[in-house]
């Protein structure tokens, strides 16, 4: 199967003075893919969508988007990009239905013409539809934006941390939309702080500090994690990671949720560590070996960086 | 164009639907015109006089009754005693007392003079002084008429004053255009820099800025709404002054609203320039307060005439549009000139107009910074 590059981006670079924002960013997006970026807050994300949509001027390297050079072809190319910034980018004095018609028709459409496209995700907010956007709660905010950003049915939809300020059910709901997407044929770039939602993307990159670390399908990814991991609980997890990492044998420990993931030099696991932890005065402990995810694989490219 | 008329339309409902900018827009310039005209008045109009008159005769009857009658003052309970003046001053319900001598008329006729005490409230020096001038000023006029009625009919020459263009000196004359030129680049420059520094804080100027919207569009679509209301503004101050302050439009009411369609075009390109510096709101309303409103009030010739600035401050207020305007204002409005006595200061207005379109044309980002 031949797809198509959506975006294809060569050794992009970008400084704010002395802050290096992105630095030799390569990596290619094909038609109909979700593409996640993730890592954590000053990682890039927003600066790199800024540029992809045009919205700024890369300090050195290339962008292609649907065919047409980021810097040269901004005009057309302003015409096919569905944007959805950080910060939701909606009239708070205005209602939902106003919010939607003025984005449609700045773009040279109408709410009718692309209902279809938007009608699983409109539908949720519709019935507010004569709510001023300031007076709906964050997830119901999130589908209007999302709504605004796709009634012009763009090739590309960028999403640049959709879910930030979003409760988690509202989270889940708005992957399956995005997925849904897809049977339109309509390529997403996607960014989260969020390691879980990884799994969601078909690939991911994962950067860090203007640098892209891994570009891959999420499993390959977690796939690549190359040493034992164990889970280790214990009631006190703060005096747990401390000790671990006193732990001569132990190489990371890292908090996960409600456990530490901690792997050893040379992936053994020595018994005596319970009877080291009890001397720490840490008791309770529960050891099991367990799954790498995304935010292990992260924790290992950095260490490794 | 229906991308500019939505984007108009959006900007109206912005406006409409917040209280604040809908004060600002229409309650303020009506406040600020009536306070000018009213509380700031430095009109003298029936203060009241309190008379002590110690020899109660034909001579301080006629004065006094020609004090009363000027309609710049009217007058108060009379005292009996030098023991009353202290205490009606005190009261604060006069504004000041004459004494009329014993035998005045007497003294009048048989020696030629007579003394008039003027003691007037120095607590409030502005009031003090005009009860004065005024008072001295109908003596004399009053002094005048008897040596006209009276034998020793001396040829003599009267020196006559008289005011051009604001006879009865009414200060509303000198505020209306004063506070036309303020109000105009309040709402335009401070307003329409706020509702684009707005777009850019709430990042809606991200989505706008990807969109297919042009920056001429975006620029219209801010400056279209304002310019409307400010014109309504003009309208609304101008009736004001015609009905409220009874200051009729002297000159052409079309060549004042053309007038004043320039400058408001010129106060929302200022506002559009202030904008594409400033990143947030706080920065554009400090640009706009400082930077437009204080040289509006103190360097164009509003509250302090250009003529008596040092020279440096004269230079300084060349380059301030709202002089032009004031000047223009002032002919047209007070004085009742045509096109041709204020073309110079158009002519001026409208450079700065295009200059200020033509940077902010320019300075508009279509990207962020």
């Amino acid at each position: 199967m031949t797809t198509k590059t959506i975006i294809s981006a060569d050794r992009l670079s970008k400084s704010f003075g002395a802050v290096k924002a992105l630095q030799d960013i390569s990596f290619e997006v094909a038609e109909g893919e979700i593409f996640g970026f993730i890592g954590p807050d000053g990682a890039g994300k927003t600066t790199l969508f800024r540029i992809i949509t045009t919205l700024m001027l890369p300090d050195e390297g290339k962008v292609t988007v649907l065919g047409l050079d980021c810097v040269k072809g901004f005009r057309e190319l302003r015409k096919n990009i569905g944007y959805m910034p950080g910060r939701f980018s909606l009239y708070m004095d205005l209602t939902v239905e106003e919010n939607l018609n003025f984005y449609a028709t700045v773009f040279g459409t109408t709410v009718k013409e692309n209902y279809d496209l938007i009608a699983d995700i409109y539908s949720h907010i519709e019935p507010f539809r004569k709510r001023p956007a300031g007076k709906l709660s964050g997830g119901m905010k999130q589908k209007l934006a999302l709504s605004c950003a796709l009634i012009h049915k763009p090739a590309l939809l960028v999403l640049d941390e959709p879910t930030t300020g979003v409760d988690a059910v509202s989270r889940a709901e708005f992957w399956e939309m995005l997925k849904k997407l897809r049977k339109h044929n309509i390529t997403i770039l996607v960014s989260t702080p969020y390691m879980d939602e990884a799994m969601q993307c078909d690939r991911v990159a994962l950067i860090q500090e203007g640098k892209i670390l891994s570009v891959d399908q999420p499993g390959k990814i977690t796939a690549g994690f190359s040493r034992k991991l164990f889970s280790i609980k214990a009631p006190e997890k703060y005096q747990l990671i401390t000790a671990l990492r006193e732990f001569p044998l132990v190489n990371t420990a890292y908090p996960f949720g409600d456990s530490v993931h901690v792997t050893f030099r040379d992936d053994v696991y020595d018994d005596s560590l319970i009877g080291f932890l009890e001397a720490k005065g840490v008791s309770g402990v529960i050891i099991a070996e367990t799954r790498a995810g995304i935010e292990d694989r992260f924790l290992e490219l950095m260490e490794k960086k | 164009m229906k991308r500019l008329l939505v984007f108009v339309k959006k900007e109206f409902l912005h406006i409409f639907r917040d209280f604040r900018t809908m004060v600002i827009l229409f309650l303020i310039p009506g406040a600020l015109i009536l306070l000018f005209g009213f509380v700031v008045s430095t009109d003298l109009k029936n203060a009241t006089v309190s008379f002590l008159d110690l020899s109660k005769d034909e001579m301080t009857q006629k004065l006094s009754d020609k004090i009363c009658s000027s309609g710049f003052f009217k007058r108060g309970e009379n005292l009996k005693s030098f023991q009353d003046i202290d205490p009606a001053l005190r009261g604060n319900k006069i504004k000041a007392v004459i004494i009329f001598e014993k035998d005045f008329s007497a003294k009048l006729i048989s020696e030629g003079k007579a003394t008039v005490n003027i003691i007037t409230d120095g607590s409030e020096p502005n009031m003090a002084t005009m009860a004065t001038n005024y008072i001295s000023a109908i003596v004399a006029d009053f002094n005048s008429e008897l040596a006209g009625g009276g034998k020793a009919a001396a040829l003599r020459v009267q020196p006559e004053v008289r005011m051009f263009y604001n006879p009865s000196l009414k200060s509303q004359h000198m505020f209306v255009p004063g506070v036309i030129t303020l109000i105009m680049i309040l709402i335009c420059a401070l307003m329409t820099s706020i509702t684009i520094t707005r777009e850019k804080e709430f990042g809606t100027m991200e989505a706008l800025l990807v969109s297919p919207l042009k920056p001429i569009q975006i620029i219209l679509g801010k400056i279209v709404p304002y310019f409307i209301l400010s014109l309504v503004d003009v309208i609304i101050i101008l009736l004001l002054s015609r009905y409220v302050f009874d200051l009729p439009v002297k000159g052409s009411v079309v060549l004042l609203l053309a007038e004043a369609m320039l400058y408001i075009l010129m106060s929302l390109s200022l506002g559009i320039l202030i904008s594409t510096v400033s990143k947030t709101m706080q920065q554009a309303i400090f640009i706009s307060l400082v930077g437009m409103m204080l040289p509006t009030v103190l360097l164009s010739g509003f509250i302090y005439p250009i003529e008596n600035m040092p020279k440096a401050y004269d230079w300084v207020s060349a380059i301030m549009p709202p002089r032009y305007f004031i000047i223009i204002i002032k002919n047209v409005m007070i004085k009742g000139t045509g096109f041709l006595y204020v073309w110079k200061e158009t002519l001026i207005l409208t450079l700065f107009t295009l200059g200020a379109i033509g940077l902010s044309m320019r300075k508009f980002n279509i990207r962020l910074q």
